[in-house]
């Protein structure tokens, strides 16, 4: 029979040690997202006024205090808005033809494979191949729906990918159980298979948003530059807050660089606003919980 | 609306592997069927037959016959779909949908397959939770969702959202395997109830429940791992379980082997 065992010293420390490291890499990765928001914070306060959220930078001088981002907050959350519609019914209507249709065959395995190029296209690539193809070949205007096209062609593959990981975590069982009652497999897919994995399903597609809600290659080269309010998406160059960003930031006076770092602060804030929208949509649409 | 069941030299495969060779049979309508057998000799496969559920797995096929009241179900215009609305099924594990309500749960079936009015809604969900022995210990907590209730209620619950459909015929695969004997004895006794107005079809690892339960019993086995199951032996339950005439019945009954 075998004596029960003390914990040795020696494994003792080897636990102690490990645990260290295990803080110490959680402190490390927590040390550049913690600076981040504070140096935003703290630089993005001073200008975070109802002046930059409801002016442009229209007939604002180079040396000019004031003016705002209102045209570049208004031209984000459409070009968002537009890659999502875009991209999030293809992306989804791809996740369920790759787990409920695809069986793992030919068709679904390239598919596959090309959603993972997709995933590895560098947002410049991205910006690029629509300015060639949209602008240079079709010979259309930069606009804000060029820069949502862009955008949508880097949602995509996020949006499948998590998609497509949270229907396959909706257990076989419901399927079933849903066929066995005579419902017609789309059916089934639309009222069982969805809604069960509707919460990661929209997790996913935040975090897709968020992605592409601070992209600045790809917009540069797709919606052009303004200082004005545009408000159509579809004619016209427009803004985007990482443009503005982007433009601010490079200037030589600090009015500008405030400015930059306000806009920053409010590309967090609207990312963070949709993430808490979604969620409570999500908590509203999920299963009750508890009994 | 109960119905017969008749069943001539069905196969089935998974890919190229083949689970079941030449079973027939044939199960009367207002009793219970029990399937007894070893672990893989393709009782539950059998089972799945009998409502096209087997298909639904990637690659696997089916040959042979199963007329439900003289229809074929397997005729090419056949639509599968309508086939498990009229032979619902329980499976093993409870399997609610999380999303749901007991209500939602129970009116699935229909909700899924077209338009109820409310009340007609109220009447169906009501009846089908009566008839599963479940609606005195969840008609104050029709609202709270189904994945809240005891694994016994829940299976229950399921039974309740088959029969909510009104089918000819019900499956249960290994209903009770997951079940306390408590909640075990309340879906026997609604078996036993339910055998009025169904054809029930039940497949089962607990022989005394074979025995306490059914009308007639079935004996699946494979000749050895790998081979296809087959049907040894199938008669009265009582006289499957007193007095068996394959030697291999009796040895897997009194527990000699499997």
């Amino acid at each position: 029979m075998t004596a029960i065992q003390h914990i040795s010293t020696s494994r003792r420390i080897k636990d102690r040690v490990v645990q260290g490291l295990v803080y110490l890499a959680f402190a490390l990765a927590v040390v550049p997202l913690v600076s981040v928001l504070w140096l935003v914070i703290k630089n993005g306060l001073g200008r975070f006024d109802l002046d930059f959220l409801t002016h442009s930078m229209r007939n604002i001088g180079a040396r000019d205090a004031g003016g705002g981002a209102y045209h570049a907050i208004i031209g984000t959350l459409e070009q968002v808005l537009l890659a999502s519609l875009i991209s999030v019914p293809i992306g989804l209507l791809t996740a369920i033809y790759l787990v409920e249709y695809g069986n793992g065959g030919r068709l679904s395995r390239y598919i596959s494979f090309f959603v993972d190029v997709m995933t590895g296209v560098p947002s410049v690539v991205a910006g690029l191949f629509i300015l060639a193809f949209w602008v240079l070949f079709l010979g259309l205007p930069f606009s804000g729906f060029a820069g949502a096209l862009a955008l949508s062609i880097l949602m995509m593959p996020t949006v499948v990918r998590s998609a497509e990981e949270m229907l396959r975590l909706v257990p076989n069982d419901l399927r079933e159980a849903s066929y066995a009652l005579g419902v017609a497999k789309w059916r089934t897919i639309m009222k069982v298979v969805l809604p069960t994995a509707l919460t990661g399903i929209i997790t996913g597609v935040m975090l897709a948003v968020a992605r592409v809600a601070g992209e600045t290659a790809p917009l540069l080269l797709t919606v052009f530059f303004t200082d004005s309010i545009n408000n159509d998406p579809f004619s016209g160059p427009q803004m985007g807050l990482p443009l503005f960003v982007f433009d601010q930031a490079g200037r030589p006076n600090d009015t500008a660089v405030d400015r930059a770092w306000t806009g920053a602060l409010t590309l967090i804030l609207i990312v963070m606003l949709l993430n808490l929208v979604a969620r409570l949509i999500a908590r509203w649409r999920a299963p009750a919980r508890g009994r | 609306m109960s119905k017969q069941i008749q069943v001539s030299g069905l196969d089935a495969y998974y890919g190229g592997h083949k689970a079941i060779e030449d079973v027939s049979m044939t199960i009367e309508p207002r009793s219970i069927t029990a399937f007894i057998g070893p672990s893989g000799c393709g009782k539950s496969t059998f089972l799945r037959t009998l409502n096209r559920m087997h298909e639904v797995i990637p690659g696997a096929r089916v040959e042979g016959k199963v007329l439900l009241d003289g229809e074929d179900l397997y005729a090419s215009s056949v639509e599968p779909v309508s086939v498990r609305r009229m032979i619902g099924m329980v499976f093993q594990r409870p399997n609610p949908f999380p999303t749901m309500s007991i209500y939602e749960n129970v009116a699935a079936g229909l909700r899924l397959n077209g338009r109820v009015s409310k009340s007609e809604m109220d009447g169906v969900v009501e009846t089908s939770l009566k008839g599963a022995n479940l609606w005195n210990e969840v008609k104050d907590r029709l609202n709270k969702p189904g994945a809240g209730l005891s694994g016994g209620q829940q299976q229950r619950l399921c039974i309740a959202r088959a029969i909510a459909v009104q089918p000819q015929v019900l499956l249960m695969d290994e209903p009770c395997s997951a079940l306390d004997p408590i909640s075990t004895l309340a879906i026997e006794d609604l078996m036993a109830k339910l055998k009025d107005d169904y054809t029930i079809v039940i497949v089962t690892h607990n022989m005394q429940q074979a025995a306490r339960v059914s009308d007639r019993t079935a004996f699946f086995n494979l000749a050895e791992q790998g081979k296809p199951g087959k049907v040894v032996e199938m008669d009265e339950t009582s006289r499957m379980f007193t007095n068996p005439t394959e030697k291999a019945t009796e040895d897997y009954i009194t527990g000699r082997f499997g």
